[in-house]
């Protein structure tokens, strides 16, 4: 059955490697970590559109191998008062006295380059599974599919995105510009020559993108009365100083006066009043997104679908978080192995990292642009022979 | 009822003394095309301003008087609340995009106007073939060229279904073929939709066939609005065809080719010639066949080949420029134009082919000798100032500079800011700085770009009197009038390569697009009004 080409949704996308992520956070076991990279590699070789973003996928591989090498390299330079057996001894460096503990080269234990290994490993897959959402998910379609309440936000983002190259490409311009007439040479003469201009360049043009944006309705007041408006507001502030809140409250434990027991049914129960805090707030937040966003007179132009591929990948990546889990509790030389011993993989945990592959046969194909350029030439061969 | 109507708009800007339109008034019916024009300066963006709300908003100052849509004040709406009935099409259209997908691009004001997604949906594909942009639906904006970017901006705002649609200058960056693809579209806008439009031009001689009325801005805040034929009679900016027909006193003035070519049947022009031939031996190009390296020539390119990335943007290009010529280099939007002057000039690296000028490689000078053997004016020519005042960009550019921008405009106080100056003193200005190292050759690249008719007039005059001095001078423009006012020979470049070459009359006589409207009246060899006036003035001489 051939299906038709279309871009998963974003958000899927994003599932799906938060869930590899999460798989990757809860172990260190080399193999489990090498194929998580391998999966998230195979999915986006598989289902990468030919768009500018999904080359990225290249550059964060070579950021995890540049993680990698920089943790071992650490544990060489700094790691001689780590235990096992030693491989080499480099020369030790004398440091002085104040910056006891510390030890630079010395001894090189099997021990501690595993550990830098392992632990290099495990952001570098973390930062590969993001990647590979970079490189499949079209960033701007992910910014439109964000709740109409933070519509605005999104436009600021994009058009900030957009600003950058525009500023690199009247950069260009204006350095070249100014090499054809004489003028001051000093370094401050220099720059004011450069900066000048570009700034200028720089504030006309978002003048003219605000009056593009103006005059197309962007910033329509819709029909929300002013009183509506400052409630959803006070709902959106309140949310998000509870969201702050409650997420110090969780890493210090202090702050709120700790845990709290309370006795029901004549159990005392272990509640984190930081995570209380934060339910409440996510909440109240919802209210306000879902508030405002009914009143926002705005729709969206041929909004990204969600079908079963996509609940698919969804469901997926909450296989993928749920085996990591289990695999972390249950079998824990399996998730963190001894550095002493060769680490070991078990059938449970292999089949939940191979569940990261079903993805690349889920999702559908992408649209490619190339395929729709041959259609694109064929007008003008026309006209030309017209 | 009138679909817009303005009552007594003044506008005053901030630091300028006079208000920009006092008291106008003026009412736009349902499906029809009216020409705002004037001198620059005159108050004809301020004016669209005023209609779409971005004037006071966005420039400042201050503005009395009405606006009225179908009977309706708007004046204290702001330009999102009447982007629904009012389109306003900027001056660079690429400015303006939101998005960055023709598609989406389209959609975006529907989506600001809360439209149902089965509208939007049916809207962008109706547009997509009214403008017929269809093949470029998933392309990038900034991949388009000029032409399509302007037509993707009326699209965008075509979408809204506005009742008014209000242009400022949509063509001025286009070149000709280009120009009138965006003028036939929004004719049949007017024509087959009823939709109606405002546009500001400079260029009369593309919109004035295509106008129903046209608003002539006096440049003392004044409004006449009128018949084409009326409002042109006695207006200091007239096409070359009005100022033709005016010449010789023809009434009704012509306002098309057609009509003009009816009453030019009764003038005698076979016995006569133009009065200044503009093709001496030493501006004589040689011909692009079978070129001979002349030692006079000023600025000679062999088999120049420039590439960008894997896509070939000059190929085997060879010119010979003599000193004492001015050359116009034409070409469609992309043909390579600016990245020939930017070669010849040094700064652009090339992959093949060689460029002497006055004895040397330009490419391999220091950036202060290339500016003594080429002056290169860029598109963007304020690029080139950053200093406070006009006194201070003087005394940076070098001695000499105060006295050519003396020469080419005089009388520019010291102590204005460069940007206050008007867009022909800023681009002299630029192009004094350009001057202040005396090199041989001068390039100039689309100086036209918001010009009136006086002030390309002076212009002309300021490179006819570099090119008297001997400099070789070498002009990128779309436009066809200033070429046939000020070149003697034109290249022609497509897609990289030169594809015709030589004197001015010969060139341009040989294409429809490049042709001058005066040539399309009266035929061969005449470019110019004053040509034929000067001919006709004289007794008929007989010939040998």
């Amino acid at each position: 059955m051939a299906r038709l080409a279309r871009d998963l949704h974003p958000i899927a996308w994003w599932l799906w490697a938060i869930g590899l992520a999460s798989y990757a956070s809860q172990t260190t076991n080399p193999y489990l970590l090498l194929l998580l990279i391998g999966v998230a590699a195979l999915v986006v070789s598989a289902r990468r559109s030919d768009q500018p973003w999904a080359r990225t996928f290249r550059l964060y591989v070579a950021a995890g191998v540049v993680i990698v090498v920089i943790r071992v390299g650490f544990r060489i330079l700094l790691g001689g008062g780590f235990g096992g057996t030693v491989l080499f001894t480099l020369p030790q460096i004398p440091l002085p006295d104040w910056v006891l503990g510390i030890t630079l080269l010395g001894p090189v234990t099997r021990e501690s380059l595993l550990a830098g290994l392992y632990d290099g490993l495990r952001l570098a897959a973390i930062v590969i599974a993001v990647g590979a959402a970079n490189a499949l998910a079209n960033p701007k379609r992910l910014l439109r599919s964000m709740p109409s309440a933070l519509y605005e936000v999104g436009t600021a983002v994009v058009v900030a995105i957009s600003v950058l190259p525009q500023l690199a490409e009247s950069a260009q311009r204006v350095r070249r510009a100014q090499r054809l007439r004489a003028g001051e040479t000093g370094r401050r003469g220099r720059l004011r020559r450069f900066v000048v201009p570009v700034l200028e360049d720089a504030l006309e043009r978002s003048l003219s993108l605000a009056a593009g944006m103006d005059t197309r309705g962007y910033g329509r007041a819709g029909t929300a009365t002013p009183r509506e408006r400052r409630v959803t507001g006070a709902l959106m502030m309140l949310g998000l100083f509870g969201v702050c809140a409650g997420a110090y409250a969780l890493l210090d434990q202090t702050f709120l006066g700790g845990p709290w027991h309370p006795a029901v049914a004549g159990m005392r129960l272990r509640i984190n009043r930081g995570a209380v805090v934060i339910v409440v707030s996510v909440t109240v937040c919802v209210a306000g997104m879902a508030a405002a966003g009914r009143r926002v007179g705005r729709t969206v132009y041929r909004p990204d679908p969600w079908r079963w591929p996509e609940t698919g990948v969804a469901l997926v990546a909450v296989a993928l978080g749920r085996v990591g889990s289990w695999v972390a509790q249950n079998q824990y030389a399996i998730a963190g192995p001894d550095l002493g011993l060769a680490p070991q993989i078990s059938l449970t945990a292999l089949i939940g990292i191979l569940i990261g592959l079903l993805p690349a046969v889920i999702a559908p194909a992408p649209r490619l642009t190339d395929a729709a350029q041959p259609s694109e030439r064929e007008p003008r061969t026309m006209q030309a022979a017209a | 009822m009138n679909l817009l109507e303005l009552r007594g708009i003044t506008v005053t800007l901030p630091e300028r003394p006079r208000p920009v339109l006092a008291g106008v008034d003026l009412a736009i019916e349902e499906g029809e095309l009216v020409v705002v024009s004037g001198p620059t300066g005159a108050g004809k963006s301020t004016l669209l301003g005023v209609i779409s709300g971005l004037v006071p908003r966005f420039s400042g100052g201050t503005l009395a008087g009405d606006v009225l849509l179908e009977g309706t004040s708007i004046v204290h709406r702001p330009p999102r609340e009447r982007a629904a009935e009012i389109g306003y099409v900027g001056q660079d259209p690429a400015a303006g995009f939101v998005t960055d997908t023709v598609e989406e691009e389209l959609a975006y004001g529907m989506e600001q106007l809360g439209l149902p997604p089965a509208t939007m949906r049916r809207r962008v594909e109706e547009t997509l073939d009214l403008l017929g942009i269809a093949e470029l639906r998933d392309r990038d904006l900034r991949s388009l060229s000029g032409g399509q970017q302007q037509r993707v901006a009326i699209g965008s705002v075509l979408t809204m279904h506005p009742r008014l649609l209000v242009l400022d200058e949509p063509t001025s960056a286009l070149d000709p073929t280009a120009a009138e693809d965006v003028l036939a579209t929004l004719t049949r806008l007017v024509h087959d939709l009823g939709v109606s439009v405002l546009l500001a031009e400079h260029r009369l001689e593309r919109v004035v066939p295509f106008a129903d009325r046209i608003a002539l801005l006096t440049g003392d805040g004044g409004l006449r609005v009128g018949d084409p034929a009326e409002v042109l009679a006695d207006s200091p900016v007239v096409p070359p065809l009005v100022e033709l027909g005016r010449a010789l006193g023809w009434d009704p003035l012509p306002l098309t080719v057609r009509d003009a070519k009816r009453r030019a049947r009764a003038l005698d022009l076979e016995t006569v010639t133009p009065d200044a031939p503009r093709s001496s031996v030493a501006t004589q190009p040689s011909s692009s066949a079978g070129r001979i390296e002349t030692p006079t020539a000023a600025l000679s390119v062999r088999k120049l080949a420039v590439a960008r990335g894997s896509v070939t943007v000059l190929d085997r290009v060879s010119l010979a420029l003599h000193a004492g010529s001015i050359t116009a280099l034409m070409g469609r939007n992309g043909a390579g134009k600016s990245t020939l002057l930017w070669t010849i000039q040094g700064s652009q690296k090339r992959a093949g082919g060689s460029i002497t000028v006055d004895g040397s490689d330009p490419a391999t000078l220091s950036a202060e000798q290339r500016r003594s053997h080429v002056g290169l004016l860029p598109q963007t020519a304020s690029d080139l100032l950053y200093l406070e005042t006009v006194g201070a960009e003087c005394a940076a550019g070098g001695p000499r500079t105060r006295q050519i921008l003396d020469r080419l405009v005089p009388g520019i106080p010291d102590d204005r800011h460069p940007r206050d100056l008007s867009e022909g003193q800023r681009l002299a200005l630029a192009l004094s700085l350009v001057l202040a190292a005396d090199p041989p050759v001068l390039l100039l690249d689309e100086p036209t770009r918001g010009l009136d008719y006086a002030a390309k007039r002076s212009l002309a005059g300021i490179l006819r009197e570099q090119a008297a001095t001997g400099r070789t001078v070498l002009v990128a423009t779309h436009d066809v009038e200033f070429t046939a006012q000020v070149a003697d020979a034109v290249i022609v470049l497509a897609e990289g390569e030169v594809v015709s070459d030589g004197p001015v009359r010969d060139v341009v006589a040989e294409s429809p697009s490049f042709a001058p409207q005066v040539m399309k009246v009266v035929g061969t060899p005449w470019l110019v009004v004053d040509e034929i006036v000067a001919a006709l003035a004289r007794e008929p001489e007989p010939q040998p």
